[in-house]
């Protein structure tokens, strides 16, 4: 069995960046949001790395990519992730940040994916994270699976195993650090990532060279979509009130401060 | 404020039983009772939809609710699947016709809970942290993994909200029978078999959602110590008699388990499931201790739902020194563990 691997992966702020929400024409916005350095989604970044893993240990299966994004950002962050695996970009050009509705988001997404040409949809295995960064709802997926008739859906994926009869195993994330054990009798199949098994791979530039070939392309003709919001309007958007008036101890002995430690600890 | 004048709304509670088949989880009651506060603001109708094994018995637990019960009941209900829990949800959806649906923020619903939105024409909001508003519903959630808190409303129905633990008390019934209305359902043709669950390959198990303390052990613990050694086996030692002496769930930073990935000293009993922060989870206990890590904002957003914060570093100028912990104790923690184990085993 060759699965046709789609992940879907959007891009969001760098994470040790400061993000300050404001009020723009359209409702909330990041402040200098297209200033801001970005990268791929982390879980959804964990989704294309088991992607391509299982891609090249499957002969004639094949991964592509499907973000979606302003176009100028999506270049950027392309430019490292291509150096990390092989893949085929499938561009869609929008604005895009953790304030749009995930429903219209997914409907972009599921016309991108059926608009791919050599897709076998019965091969299908459709990859994302299980929630992003940004909106961190976890619904784009499951609402593409749906609008593409994918009723075999895992959330939470930290594992697949292939076997030889097109079957696989998914270990799904559930409560109480365990994972659900399930069997699926082949594609099509939907699977939202956690974080996998795998290390980020480190940067190929190889890889990178031959990507570009189709990253490039795929971007000129990123298709432009307009992104609504579906009924859903934001009432405020603030930033929490995190500042603790630290208390910080210095020069105080390993021994008085385990004693204070086990006082504040208090029975078991 | 008289709501039932301005919006005409009706409730629906999705609930699913344990892992017993047969007694409803602490989130859906949680759920139930957040269903319950807004039908009576709403002076509205309340239904409860039960998906299990065996609803009649779940149901006990809802007696002394005054609530129409829909369920679904069958073997196929016994494990989450998305296949059946989707079909489940979809049928109680359409058989009670609500403008609002309330469910725990479970594995199990957050699962399916856009697919079935998807198939009731609904939409859905998930990770819900308050409920409340004055002549409309109004909820909070987090966006950008706990960073910005946003306030929503929406006007198109069926809005399907999915309810984080804790926000509600749990719904206590008397433990008697209730009137259930079973509804059919069609089952598709299904594919996927659920095994079981499995624990993460480790020595005990690290993770306790119900703890009353977080410790997070930061990338630190395996770095050289002032003799210009590394400490790992030691590290590991002082970690796991901690949590064994307190009952602690274990956090950790995603640079501790990465460098299991990259080749250097680990902590074996940890793995990414074990992760806080940005990429990891965020979780909800009254205490956090962090160890040997930095605590700047990729970890800090793991600890939001954290009450009280302490936390042990080398480094006073360290991320949890500025304003993100109340106490940040400048020492070493491999001393100070090992003194705070000896005091916790001499009071066992």
């Amino acid at each position: 069995m060759s699965p046709h691997i789609v992940v879907c992966a959007g891009i969001v702020p760098d994470p040790l960046q400061t993000l300050e929400p404001i009020v723009g024409p359209n409702g909330p916005a990041l402040k200098n949001e297209m200033m801001l350095p970005s990268v791929l989604d982390p879980w959804a970044a964990s989704a294309l790395y088991e992607g391509a893993n299982l891609v090249a240990k499957t002969s004639g299966s094949r991964l592509w990519l499907v973000s979606l994004g302003p176009k100028a950002k999506l270049q950027q962050v392309m430019m490292t992730i291509a150096q990390k695996v092989s893949f085929e970009l499938i561009a869609v050009d929008s604005a895009s940040n953790g304030f749009a509705d995930a429903t219209t988001t997914a409907t972009a997404l599921a016309c991108a994916i059926t608009a791919i040409p050599d897709l076998d949809r019965s091969k299908l295995l459709l990859f994302g994270g299980w929630e992003s960064a940004s909106r961190g709802a976890g619904v784009t997926l499951q609402t593409i699976g749906e609008l593409l008739g994918v009723v075999d859906q895992f959330m939470g994926v930290d594992q697949i195993d292939m076997r030889e009869d097109g079957s696989f195993e998914v270990l799904e994330r559930v409560e109480g650090g365990k994972h659900q054990v399930s069997v699926c009798a082949g594609t099509p199949a939907v699977l939202g990532w956690a974080t996998g098994n795998l290390p980020e791979p480190r940067n190929n530039p190889q890889i990178g060279m031959a990507n570009m070939r189709t990253v490039i392309p795929a971007l000129q003709k990123a298709k432009q979509t307009a992104i609504g919001n579906d009924g859903q309007q934001f009432l405020s958007a603030t930033l929490p009130s995190q500042q603790r008036q630290t208390r910080v101890v210095k020069d105080m002995a390993p021994d008085a401060i385990a004693q204070e430690l086990v006082e504040w600890i208090g029975a078991k | 404020m008289d709501w039932s004048k301005v919006m005409p709304e009706s409730i629906l509670v999705l609930t699913h039983a344990d892992e017993s088949g047969s007694s409803l989880t602490k989130g859906s009651l949680e759920a139930v009772t957040a269903g319950k506060e807004m039908a009576a603001k709403l002076r509205t109708t309340l239904t409860i939809g039960i998906f299990a094994e065996n609803s009649c018995s779940a149901a006990r637990s809802l007696s002394g609710l005054t609530a129409r019960v829909f369920a679904v009941s069958g073997e196929a209900f016994r494990q989450a699947r998305y296949a059946t829990d989707a079909a489940a949800c979809e049928v109680l959806c359409k058989s009670a016709q609500p403008t609002i649906v309330f469910a725990p923020q479970s594995s199990r619903m957050a699962r399916v809970a856009a697919g079935f939105s998807h198939r009731v024409g609904g939409n859905v909001d998930t990770h819900i942290t308050s409920i409340g508003g004055e002549n409309r519903i109004e909820v909070t959630r987090w966006l950008y993994r706990q960073r910005i808190e946003a306030a929503i409303t929406r006007t198109a129905r069926p809005w399907i909200l999915l309810v984080e633990g804790g926000v509600y008390s749990a719904f206590e019934g008397n433990d008697d029978t209730v009137a259930v209305e079973e509804i059919a359902i069609e089952l598709p043709q299904l594919r996927t078999t659920v095994i079981g669950s499995r624990a993460p390959a480790q020595d005990a198990q690290t993770i306790r959602p119900d703890a009353s303390m977080l410790f997070v052990a930061g990338a630190g613990w395996t770095k050289k110590q002032p003799d210009g050694q590394t400490h790992a086996a030691e590290a590991g030692d002082l970690i796991l008699s901690f949590l064994k002496n307190t009952g602690a769930s274990l956090g950790s930073s995603k640079s501790l388990v990465d460098q299991g990935g990259d080749g250097q000293l680990v902590l074996p009993f940890l793995t990414h499931m074990n992760q806080v922060g940005q990429t990891g989870s965020t979780p909800r206990h009254p205490k956090g201790l962090a160890s040997c890590c930095h605590g700047e904002e990729p970890h800090v957003v793991g600890w939001r739902f954290i009450n009280e914060r302490r936390a042990i570093s080398l480094d006073a100028n360290c991320g949890w020194a500025r304003g993100k912990a109340d106490v940040v104790y400048v020492a070493d923690a491999f001393k100070v563990m090992a003194k705070v184990n000896e005091l916790l085993a001499s009071r066992a």
